[in-house]
């Protein structure tokens, strides 16, 4: 093997190669994550961002390439994927096989201001509600690697915004490394340390976002063209 | 002109609450129709547009129910037929939820058990009856055969139906998540599948209380059937109404029954997305 597997990484991909048949969704996709790194991923529709995100959770282990993932990792998904017929609170806990597992899901729920719903049922919840249990279920497994799947990619512009100042709370508080997969640049500007655009089943383009937070728009007008310019987007 | 148009919502849209509330409102209570049926019904016999040897009158039928009442003889074949579908029922009830479970969560099981069920359930099995006379004679075993057969399947079928259409999404979410297998079943397949169940459930008591009218059809010497039989050898037609009327009101009772446990079991549904109020 060319390159040695550093533990201390969150994510250590290298040559992943992926594929459905005929068609290479994933073509030697190099990916290195650090520990706590906020990383946000673009990407055209159906260029493979899902996938990869599969193949980091375990989920699909049917590639080729080294897959190094240190966990635990927790996933949300752009639907909420909660248990109908189970009441919020145990959908946090459901699956934590620890004793205090209701207590540490009370406190999640807490955490994205759901304490009040713990006895709810999740038909009843809003998108937005829905996403904070999902987020709380995720959070509540104390992932090192936090992978986000879309998921404010349902919700309506005001109740995204909030969203992004809870991940970003969430974020700090708890210190996991996140993969944020999404179709906004803005969000991914405004919450990540680092921007990836993955084409053609590679990660082409890489951009760093300036160092403070909270970040100003303002400051984020030219890294945005030149992200639109590499998902091949001419304005 | 313009046109304006009301909002169109469906019922599943609506809230939970204010949908409840309007439903009193504006539906007539379900035992309306029933009630006017019979008082048309009455009005026929009283006219002599319906003839007693055709047809008794309600004050009659309820007159004769009264009495059969308290000379123990309706409580005698009450017990007698109630046993037969009782045991039928859950023996029926049981085979076919293990058979469901196991078709519905193993491949193995699938493949074996499947189709040998599928093609039985196209039999006509209340055309079994003499078929089971002949096999088990005409005490209580065809007759509970039968029961046990009428309920098997739907149930069958609503748990296998209910075990595989898993959202598929959810199994996903609950690998990431790390539950076992088992919790997957747990909570994630059986609870899902109890909705479907739960229909299924409902077609087989319907089946179920068909499959003892047909049963007792044939050599019974007790229960309802019997009762029955025996009246039409006296042209006693208010006798057979009564008779048919416990039938009925058994087979709603058995319905209200269901009903009761879908609202516990389901209560996780927003009310009127319930698919088994509609069908
Ligand atoms: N299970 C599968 N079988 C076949 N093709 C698949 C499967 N899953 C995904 N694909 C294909 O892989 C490509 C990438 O899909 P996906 O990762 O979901 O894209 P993205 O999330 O970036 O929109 C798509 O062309 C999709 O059709
Ligand atoms: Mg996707």
């Amino acid at each position: 093997m060319a390159t040695g597997v550093d533990q201390d990484l969150a994510v250590q991909l290298t040559g992943l190669t992926k594929r459905f048949g005929e068609r290479t969704v994933l073509d030697g996709l190099d990916l290195r994550i650090a520990p706590g790194e906020f990383v946000a991923l673009l990407g055209r529709s159906g260029s493979g961002k899902s996938t990869l995100l599969r193949v980091l959770s375990g989920l699909d282990d049917e590639v080729d390439g080294d897959v190094h993932v240190s966990g635990p990792v927790a996933m949300a998904f752009q639907e909420p994927r909660l248990l109908p017929w189970r009441r919020v609170l145990r959908n946090v806990s459901l699956g934590l096989h620890r004793a205090d597992a209701e207590q540490v899901a009370r406190k999640a729920l807490s955490e994205v201001g759901l304490a009040t719903h713990e006895k709810a049922w999740p038909l009843t919840l809003s998108g937005g509600e829905a996403q904070r249990v999902s987020l709380a279920r995720a959070l509540v497994r104390e992932p090192r690697l936090l992978l986000l799947d879309e998921p404010f990619g349902a919700l309506d512009a005001l109740t995204r915004l909030t969203m992004h100042r809870l991940v970003d709370e969430l974020w700090q508080l708890h210190g996991p490394a996140v993969l944020l997969v999404t179709h906004d640049i803005d969000e991914a500007l405004l919450l990540a340390d680092r921007v990836l655009v993955l084409d053609s089943g590679r990660i082409v383009g890489e951009h760093r976002p300036p160092v403070g937070r909270p970040r100003r728009p303002a400051e984020l007008t030219y890294l945005r063209s030149r992200i639109l310019h590499n998902l091949g987007v001419t304005a | 002109m313009a046109l304006t148009y009301a909002p169109v919502r469906t019922r599943a849209q609506r809230p939970a609450i204010s949908a409840r509330k309007k439903k009193r409102s504006f539906l007539p209570p379900r035992w309306l129709s029933p009630i006017v049926l019979i008082l048309l019904w009455q009005l026929a016999s009283s006219t002599g547009v319906l003839h007693e040897d055709t047809l008794a009158s309600p004050v009659k039928v309820a007159g004769v129910g009264w009495e059969l009442l308290l000379n123990g003889e309706l409580i005698e074949a009450l017990a007698v037929s109630g046993q037969r579908v009782a045991i039928g029922f859950l023996i029926g009830a049981v085979v076919a939820i293990v058979l469901g479970v196991i078709t519905g969560l193993s491949r193995v099981g699938d493949a074996v058990l499947d189709s040998p069920l599928q093609m039985l359930r196209t039999l006509p099995f209340l055309g079994l009856s003499p078929l089971f006379i002949v096999w088990f004679g005409i005490d209580e075993l065809p007759k509970v055969i039968l029961v046990a057969l009428g309920t098997l399947f739907p149930l069958y079928l609503g748990t296998y139906a209910g075990i595989r259409n898993t959202d598929a999404k959810l199994i996903e979410a609950t690998r990431v998540l790390g539950f076992t297998r088992t919790e997957q079943i747990l909570h994630v397949v059986l609870p899902g599948a109890l909705q479907q169940t739960l229909v299924g459930l409902r077609q087989a008591l319907g089946m179920a209380w068909l499959a003892l009218i047909i049963g007792e059809q044939v050599n019974a010497n007790a229960g309802l059937g019997f009762m029955i039989n025996n009246a039409r050898e006296f042209l006693r037609t208010d006798v057979i109404v009564v008779g048919l009327i416990v039938y009925a009101v058994l087979g709603l009772g058995s319905d209200v029954l269901v009903r009761f446990i879908e609202r516990r079991a389901l209560q996780w549904q927003p009310v009127l997305t319930r698919t088994s109020r509609s069908s």
